[in-house]
């Protein structure tokens, strides 16, 4: 019997990070987009051992601060673009300053020297993954799908889709069909 | 960050087109460490040694000799030791079943191999570019499929 699962990716990493730093004895408070303060810890215990039991769970700590920084940005665009309502208020650049306390010039440039690409292309990659498993999920029409990622148009949608991945959403919806159909492991 | 090197493997049996895309390889800006092979035979003999540094993404020329780039492809996507690579066919075939069929066999990027140099070097980019972004953010790598 195969089954199909939907992750919350935030709620998942919270739990884990909760479970994992309250069985360590370690006190914190959470800021929201990857980052926790921690107010205390016991004597025995120092970062390293927090990094190696958050590790198991492919969370990692990051002591470069550029890199993040590009985390929280990466995270923050992940929840605005799911956040409907809010994303169809803000637009990104506000948005990000706002909740980063950074000036969006300063976010772009930090962004564009770490990750190989911009703040904008980041947020079409995004968008775009999030409508891939919208299509593959079935249950919204594209016409759906674009109003929830605040597109103007299904045209709108389809055109950034075709340019973003090089397949229209249809070929791709099939694709990905197919593959299931085999089992095609990925 | 000092953004750290791409590790790049390129299967063709053809030595021109290796040539061809090294340079162009060379010519950006992102840094890389290219393994070239001759043929899938001698790639998958290399991927399957212990100890070695993966690549993080495949070049596979799809026709061949001994073995062929979709024979490769199955392979890789069948080792679970493999299978998180990403693979993109690099071929002059532009029939939409070859293409179609890559995909549903797990290649993630489809590239019809430019005639142009500067072509081939944007096409190069673009895919390393969106590749890394598939490694370091959180993306739904099972739907990264990219035609160019």
């Amino acid at each position: 019997m195969i089954i199909n699962l939907k992750f919350d990716i935030n709620i998942l990493s919270k739990k884990i990070l909760c479970q994992e730093l309250n069985a360590l004895g370690v006190t914190y408070m959470i800021h929201g987009f990857g980052e926790i303060e921690i107010t205390g810890m016991p004597k025995a215990l120092n970062m390293e051992n927090i990094a190696e039991k958050l590790g198991v769970y492919g969370i990692e700590v990051i002591s470069d601060q550029q890199m993040a920084l590009v985390q929280r940005i990466k995270d923050a665009i992940a929840i605005l673009i799911n956040d409907e309502n809010n994303y169809k208020k803000y637009n990104i650049s506000t948005y990000l300053a706002e909740t980063l306390d950074y000036s969006y010039d300063y976010l772009s440039t930090i962004f564009s020297e770490t990750t190989y690409t911009s703040i904008g292309n980041f947020v079409i990659l995004k968008k775009i993954d999030v409508a891939k498993s919208l299509i593959i999920e079935n249950e919204l029409t594209l016409t759906e799908i674009a109003f929830k990622l605040n597109y103007s148009s299904v045209a709108h949608l389809s055109t950034q889709f075709k340019k973003t991945t090089g397949l229209t959403p249809s070929t791709f919806q099939k694709i990905i069909r197919k593959r299931k159909e085999r089992q095609v492991m990925l | 960050m000092a953004l750290h090197t791409l590790n790049i493997a390129l299967a063709d049996d053809d030595e021109d087109d290796r040539i061809v895309f090294k340079d162009a390889i060379d010519a950006l800006k992102i840094k890389t460490k290219l393994s070239l092979f001759v043929n899938g035979k001698e790639l998958m003999d290399y991927l399957t040694l212990p100890n070695i540094i993966l690549p993080e993404i495949i070049f596979l020329d799809l026709n061949m000799p001994v073995k062929n780039g979709m024979q490769c492809l199955r392979e890789i996507r069948e080792n679970t030791h493999l299978n998180a690579i990403s693979v993109a066919i690099y071929s002059t075939s532009s029939s939409e079943d070859d293409i179609e069929e890559t995909f549903i066999n797990g290649a993630n990027i489809y590239i019809n191999k430019p005639h142009k140099f500067s072509d081939l070097k944007a096409a190069i980019e673009r895919v390393l570019q969106v590749n890394w972004q598939y490694q370091t953010s959180i993306l739904n790598r099972d739907n990264f499929l990219l035609r160019i």
